[in-house]
Order: structure tokens, then C-alpha cells, then sequence
């Protein structure tokens, strides 16, 4: 296999130009710049040049090194893992669920069994949200309902029921003994059996240490782990929610239809 | 008005905003905030009742980390409800025949479930409210001891040099880690600096106990850690000859408890916003603003300089849409503040330069924006928070950024200055982010730190009628405000974009309608301090216009 080659680009095609910037745990002095030099060839960067050291306090100093690098990248042999949903904006998010849904989608979150942890449903929930990005509940035409932490099984697919769920999201921190698994395999048994099967809201679970590929195994529709963000989940949801029914079906809740709650309606003018 | 340390320096207003929009808009916020300080009076929840505990001197937790004030406050609540306030209940037993050897015998014995508490009458009550009033009055007293030490601190050592004070986050989760960090931090230039919370403290109806090794994306806040923290501060101050101030805090469903922790060990400023626990973590309205009088209360009489949460309104919406509900935000916060005797100078109002970098005369509409908050409240130290919204991993971008956003807060006056991080949505700050964002700031006081001396913009240029269009339009929104009432505003989502009614949310559950008889020793003393200080200060105060 031999796709094009590439080398990074300076100011001339081949010139494998790189810039870099590190702090190293010395004292500003001749020595601290030597090193910094030697750990930029040893990097691979050939002929290396410090273009600036300065002391961070007594003990620091940072260092900018520009130099070549010798690597190349064959570009055949670069091979990318691609998410099966685009990721949306929220304003898309927004308008993909008013023009093909006619109503807010409605969520329902819990961290079930004795986990108290509601970091992760929070983070993907609260109007807060996590690294900078706002939670479900800032969606405009997501309904969240965040039933909060250790909610048994029964009480959730009730609330599901009761609230007209269009998707579950459940978060689990804590896996002594596996609790993650054989918890969310006993919800999602417990949907199986409240619901017919098209009429089941989507299952998604989330937490740190939750294989993304055992979502079959556990009964669930997605798994999301580590470092997932809001906009992630809500992507995923109009994805598979609302991106594979043919037109005209997706009246599948018995719930009265409401009245699109439109931005303006809540922002002041 | 003087209070020795005006955290602002004279300015000449440049807006001209018309004196009359000003009052109107001051009175529509009174207006719309004095039912909810009515509500505030009428109800008490667990928090504040722990919070007096904590305040009479009761530390600790059982082996589970669960705290005896907590312990305490629910076995009262088991008994009677806290309708008639924990002191009575609590100091009657306590005197009584019980034989207990203090506060923590007694909730030992609560939490084993061998107590019954009842509300005392007649020669028992009195005895029992001057048992509990001596006892909360020590925590008061070193409240006050606090707030004095501080002050011989600041005169012995110095404030900062110039303003705005430079204020930097540490957030490892290791109390023993932030340590250095902050020294470090104060060392390169900072003057406050901020250790952030755990993610997710603030839903914990309890407050952890002890020194802290490990938390999500920040540290505990807890008395140890405070203590901690302060103390070798205190050595760094001394080492620079600087006061170095530390910022916490006092928000979520412990916010009481937290400032009185606040005072007892002398922090200095506490982030203390009067809807943000509503709106970004959806925690029960009437449990938020009950709660946020007592801990404002608290601050006030501790000296605390609060900072109020406006910039997280510009995160959610836009910028440029939502400028006006940072104004009346920052209204109602000063009202609900200087009701409950927090002075002018104690005022961190919060503001942030988050209008979207692409959008024409981006700039000049920050600086409308700034200015309006600095003239409107020209006593108040505003708090100026850096881009985060629109900072993307582009560090080159950011810190480009960030030189605009410290170039704006030197040309309008601010108190206080979040120092933005280059790296901001990309990972937390390294020690040379917070070097390089130091230099940014220190470049920018150096080149311009005195041109706003020369910044006159036009009366009837783009700056001023941008300025006095988002005053009308805050005005526009209190009216709407004062005539739905605050509560059912709140409730039909007109700040940020979420809806929070009144009878929902976290922490509902702890909150309770005040019986007759209930009895508060806490605050009973603080709103002495209260009445006095709005003597102190006028309700309105005076806006300058050019002569």
C-alpha cells in the first residue's frame, strides 16, 4: 500500500518544519536549555532549535523548540474510526426534533441500584453540563427529567411509562462485583418486559468503566464511557430516534401531542 | 460612604445613563425581590439549622462520614420538624437531665436513636434559648475575630497594588496538591486565588468532613480544607508582603453551612450567586433563597466579598441576546445583598466577555457591556470573567483573546479579574498556561492599565447607546418581572433558558414554613448586624454623571 506521504509543512513543501513548547522541573540556566535541546532530538527532531527559554519561579522553565523532524506519514496507512452518528449541533439538535418529531423529546435519567454517584448522569443532564458544554436540559426540545440517584428498576420503567420516555439514560459509577453489569442487565430485562417491543424507548447507559462494545450483551441500544459529552448523547438520540423512521411514523407515544415549545417563548425579549 | 478599602477606583461615568432609568430600574428590582425576602423570613430549611449548629462549635462526623450536624438537625426533624428551629429543641435536651458532655455526646445519641427532643415552654424555653444563643454567639464572636484579624492583616501587609485584583483557580482534588500550587500561583502575581469544588458538591445535602485527597475535577470544600489552605496563605502573604485572599464556595444545597464554615476560618471571598443553584443545578427555589439570605448574612457580618454567578447566563444563551438579563440579574443580587447587610464593597457582581469573537464590533460591544455594569454599580468590586464559550483548543486564538478580554477590564474599571486560561476547553491549566496567561495579564496593566483615563467614548457613539439600549431593555424585563412576581419569572424559564417551578427541585424536601415560637439564635445576631448595615447604606446609590 502506498498513498501519498507527508511530512509536516514549515514555509517549504518537505521541510518537515514542527513547533513544540514544554516545561522542564529545572532552574532557568545554559544547562535547562541543553536539555531542552536534547530532548527535542531525542524526539526526533533534527536539527532542533530553543527560540526561547524563560524561568516559570525558581524551580521551572519553558521552553520553545522549533526543528525538523525526520518521520514521515504514509497517508494509505492511516486509518480513521468513525463515529455511526454525525455529530449535531444544539440548534440542529433543536431543529432535527421539531421538524421531525412535533414535540420535545422527552428523557428520563437515573443512576439505578445503590449508586448515589450522579456525576455522570448530571454532567450529561444539568443545564450545567460538563467541559463547557451545557447539559440535555439546555436543549429546547429536550425534556429532561433527572430522577436523580438509587432508583430502583420498577420506579424507573414506571416513570418511563408515566412520562411517555422516548429515551432512558442510565449512569453507573460504581462497579464493585460488577454491579454496573448486572444492574443495567436487570433494567433492561425489566423494559423488555414492561414494553412491546417497538414501543421500548431507547436504552442508554454511561460510566467510566463500561465497554463501549457490550451494549448487545446487556440489552441496551448504546453505551457510552468515558469522557462523553452532552452533545454526544443528544446526537446520538436524534440519530437513532429520529433519523431512521420513514416519514409519518414516528406518532408511536400515546401521550397527547403538546404544542412545540419554541425559543422565544422562554427567552425574554 | 467610607469603608477604608474601596475595592474600586474613582471613575468619571461615560455612558450617561438617564438617573431616572437608573431608580426605576433599582425600584423594579426591590420590588420583585421583596416577597421573595419575605419567604426567605417565613422559612427555614435543614441547612440553616445546621449551619446555627455548626456555628455553636459542633465538628465531626460518625465513622460513615455522615456529619452529627446532620445527625442533630434530623433527629429533630424526626420529632417535630424544624418548623420551631433546632435550638430550642436541641439546647433544652442538652441542659436538661441527660447528663450529655456537649453537642457531640448528644448527637452521638441521637444518631443511636435513644433521644426524643420537644419543644420546651415557658422558664424551659428561656433557658434554653440563652443556652443556645451563648453558644452560637462563640462562633459569631469568631466570626468577628476573623473579619479584625484579616483587616490587621491587610494594613500590616497590603492589598494588592492595583486593581483589578488578579484572581487564579487551582483544582487538583488533592488539598495537599493545591497547596503549592496556590503558593505558587500567589508568588507569580495572583491575588485571590479560588480552589474550585468537586463536581457534584454542590447536590450533597451534607458537608464532607476532614482533609480531602480526591475529587472530580476539583477539591472538597471542607473546614479542614479551608483551614488548611488559609494557613499557608497566611505564610505566603507574609512571604511577599501581600495579603493573598482565598475564594470558595457557598453555593448548592449546604450554601449556609459553607459560609459559616467561610467565616469561622477566615476566607475572604465566596462565590454566592442568589438564582445559579436554581437554574444550573436545579435545586428547589424557596430552599435557595431562604438559604441564600443566611449565608449572606453570614458574609456580611464576616466582611466576605461575594461574587455573583452572571457570567453562566451567557454560556447558555447568547451574549449579545441575553446582555440584559446579566443587568437585571446583578440588580436583584444587590438587592437580595444589601437587604441582608452585605455592604457595596462587598459586592462582586459578576459580568463576562463571552460575546462570539466573530460577530462585528464584537469588542465594542463588550466594552458597552462592561461599562454598564461598572457605572450602574460604581461601589461594587464587579467580578470579570474570561472567554470560555468561545475558546475552542486554538490556544494561539485564545490567548489573543484573553489579551482583548484584560484589555476591556483595564479600560472599565473591574475589581476582580479571572485570569483566562489560553488552554481553556482544552485541559486544565498547566503551570506554564497559568505562567503565560500571567504575562497576558501583566503586559496589558503595564501598556494600558491607565488609558481609560483617555477613554471617553462619544455620548452618542455606538458604545453609550448600546450601553443605556441594554439598560432599557433590563428595565423592560423587571417590569414583566415585578408583575408575574419573581417565583412564577423563575418558573416560566426568563433566566438562562430553564424552567424552575417553586414546588420542584432538589432539596425540597428540607425546607419548612417557620412555626410560631421558632427560635434561630444565629439569626437573631446577624440581623442586628443586618439592620445596622442598611443604616449604613443608602438602597440606591447615587449614579455620578459627568459635570
Amino acid at each position: 500500500m502506498n498513498g501519498p506521504v507527508i511530512r509536516p509543512y514549515g514555509d517549504t513543501t518537505g521541510d518537515g518544519m514542527v513547533q513544540l513548547s514544554f516545561t522542564l522541573p529545572v532552574p532557568h540556566d545554559k544547562r535547562a536549555e541543553a536539555a531542552a535541546l536534547q530532548l527535542a532530538q531525542k524526539m526526533g527532531m533534527d536539527p532542533a532549535m530553543v527560540v526561547h527559554a524563560t524561568g516559570i519561579g525558581p524551580d521551572f522553565t519553558f521552553c520553545v523548540v522549533y526543528g525538523r523532524v525526520n518521520h514521515l506519514v504514509d497517508l494509505a496507512a492511516v486509518h480513521v474510526v468513525e463515529r455511526e452518528f454525525a455529530l449535531l449541533t444544539a440548534k440542529d439538535v433543536d431543529t432535527a426534533i421539531t421538524v421531525r418529531h412535533h414535540r420535545p423529546l422527552v428523557v428520563v435519567g437515573a443512576c439505578i441500584g445503590t449508586d448515589a454517584h450522579t456525576v455522570g448522569i448530571d454532567a450529561i443532564l444539568n443545564l450545567k453540563g460538563i467541559a463547557g458544554e451545557k447539559g440535555l436540559e439546555s436543549y429546547h426540545e429536550i425534556e429532561v427529567h433527572n430522577l436523580g440517584a438509587q432508583v430502583v428498576v420498577p420506579e424507573l420503567v414506571e416513570a418511563s411509562q408515566r412520562l411517555h420516555a422516548d429515551a432512558v439514560l442510565v449512569s453507573q459509577v460504581v462497579t464493585q462485583r460488577d454491579a454496573h453489569l448486572d444492574n443495567t442487565r436487570e433494567m433492561s430485562a425489566a423494559f423488555r418486559e414492561a414494553y412491546p417491543a417497538d414501543r421500548r424507548p431507547l436504552l442508554v447507559v454511561g460510566g467510566p468503566r463500561f465497554d463501549e462494545s457490550m451494549a448487545t450483551d446487556l440489552g441496551v441500544d448504546r453505551i457510552f464511557g468515558r469522557g462523553t459529552t452532552p452533545s454526544e448523547v443528544a446526537s446520538y438520540l436524534v440519530h437513532r430516534l429520529l433519523a431512521e423512521k420513514p416519514a409519518g411514523a414516528e406518532d408511536f407515544s400515546t401521550s397527547a401531542r403538546r404544542p412545540p415549545s419554541s425559543a422565544t417563548s422562554r427567552r425574554p425579549a | 460612604m467610607s469603608h477604608g478599602r474601596r475595592p474600586t477606583a474613582e471613575f468619571a461615568p461615560v455612558l450617561q445613563l438617564d438617573p431616572t432609568t437608573v431608580r426605576r430600574a433599582r425600584t423594579l428590582a426591590r420590588r420583585a425581590g421583596r416577597p421573595i425576602v419575605e419567604l426567605a423570613r417565613t422559612h427555614t430549611t435543614v441547612s440553616v439549622e445546621r449551619a446555627v449548629l455548626r456555628l455553636a462549635g459542633l465538628t465531626g462526623a460518625d465513622p460513615d462520614g455522615v456529619p452529627w450536624v446532620n445527625h442533630l438537625v434530623d433527629g429533630v426533624r424526626t420529632d417535630l420538624g424544624i418548623g420551631y428551629g433546632v435550638a430550642l429543641p436541641v439546647w433544652h435536651e442538652l441542659i436538661g437531665p441527660g447528663g450529655y458532655a456537649g453537642l457531640t455526646d448528644l448527637a452521638a445519641r441521637t444518631a443511636a436513636g435513644s433521644v426524643r427532643f420537644t419543644v420546651p415552654t415557658g422558664a424551659a424555653a428561656t433557658r434554653a434559648r440563652r443556652a443556645s444563643r451563648t453558644a452560637v454567639g462563640g462562633g459569631i464572636r469568631r466570626i468577628d475575630a476573623n473579619r479584625v484579624a484579616r483587616q490587621r492583616l491587610i494594613t500590616r501587609l497590603g492589598d494588592p497594588p492595583r486593581r483589578p485584583w488578579i484572581y487564579l483557580i487551582v483544582a487538583t482534588g488533592d488539598i495537599y496538591e493545591d497547596i503549592p500550587q496556590a503558593q505558587a500561583a500567589a508568588r507569580a502575581g495572583a491575588d485571590v486565588i479560588a480552589v474550585i469544588r468537586s463536581t457534584g458538591q454542590s447536590l450533597l445535602d451534607y458537608v464532607p468532613e476532614g482533609a480531602t485527597r480526591e475529587g472530580f475535577a476539583g477539591t472538597y470544600a471542607t473546614q479542614e480544607n479551608f483551614r488548611l489552605m488559609r494557613t499557608a496563605l497566611d505564610e505566603t502573604s507574609t512571604e511577599l508582603g501581600r495579603y493573598v485572599r482565598l475564594t470558595n464556595y457557598a453555593s448548592g444545597l449546604c450554601m449556609p453551612e459553607i459560609a459559616a464554615l467561610a467565616g469561622l476560618e477566615r476566607l475572604d471571598m465566596m462565590l454566592n450567586d442568589s438564582m445559579y443553584g436554581i437554574l444550573f443545578r436545579d435545586i428547589n427555589p424557596v430552599r435557595t433563597f431562604v438559604d441564600q439570605r443566611f449565608s449572606r448574612q453570614i458574609h456580611a457580618r464576616a466582611g466576605i466579598i461575594i461574587n455573583t454567578g452572571e457570567d453562566n447566563y451567557l454560556t447558555t444563551a447568547d451574549a449579545v441576546e441575553a446582555a440584559h438579563t446579566v443587568t437585571v440579574s446583578q440588580l436583584l443580587n444587590e438587592y437580595f445583598a444589601l437587604e441582608a447587610g452585605l455592604a457595596p464593597w462587598q459586592l462582586g457582581l459578576g459580568h463576562a466577555f463571552e460575546i462570539n469573537p466573530d460577530l462585528s464590533d464584537s469588542f465594542r460591544l463588550e466594552l458597552a457591556h462592561a461599562l454598564l455594569a461598572r457605572e450602574l454599580f460604581p461601589d461594587a468590586p464587579l467580578k470579570w470573567m474570561p472567554p470560555t464559550k468561545h475558546m475552542t483548543g486554538d490556544i494561539f486564538r485564545g490567548y489573543l483573546l484573553d489579551g482583548f478580554f484584560n484589555l476591556a477590564g483595564a479600560l472599565t474599571g473591574q475589581g476582580i479579574l479571572l485570569v483566562g486560561m489560553m488552554t481553556e476547553a482544552a485541559v486544565t491549566p498547566w503551570l506554564s498556561d497559568r505562567d503565560l496567561a500571567l504575562r497576558n495579564v501583566r503586559y496589558v496593566m503595564n501598556a494600558a492599565g491607565r488609558l481609560r483615563e483617555d477613554f471617553h467614548p462619544a455620548p452618542d457613539g455606538f458604545i453609550a447607546t448600546r450601553g443605556r439600549t441594554v439598560l432599557d431593555e433590563a428595565v423592560g424585563l423587571l417590569e414583566r418581572i415585578v408583575d408575574d412576581g419573581l417565583l412564577a419569572a423563575i418558573a416560566e424559564g426568563t433566566f438562562g433558558v430553564m424552567k424552575r417551578p417553586p414546588d420542584a427541585g432538589k432539596g425540597l424536601d428540607g425546607v419548612s414554613r417557620i412555626q410560631d415560637g421558632y427560635y434561630n439564635p444565629a439569626t437573631e445576631l446577624l440581623e442586628v448586624s443586618a439592620r445596622a448595615a442598611t443604616v449604613r447604606t443608602p438602597a440606591a446609590p447615587p449614579v455620578r454623571r459627568p459635570s
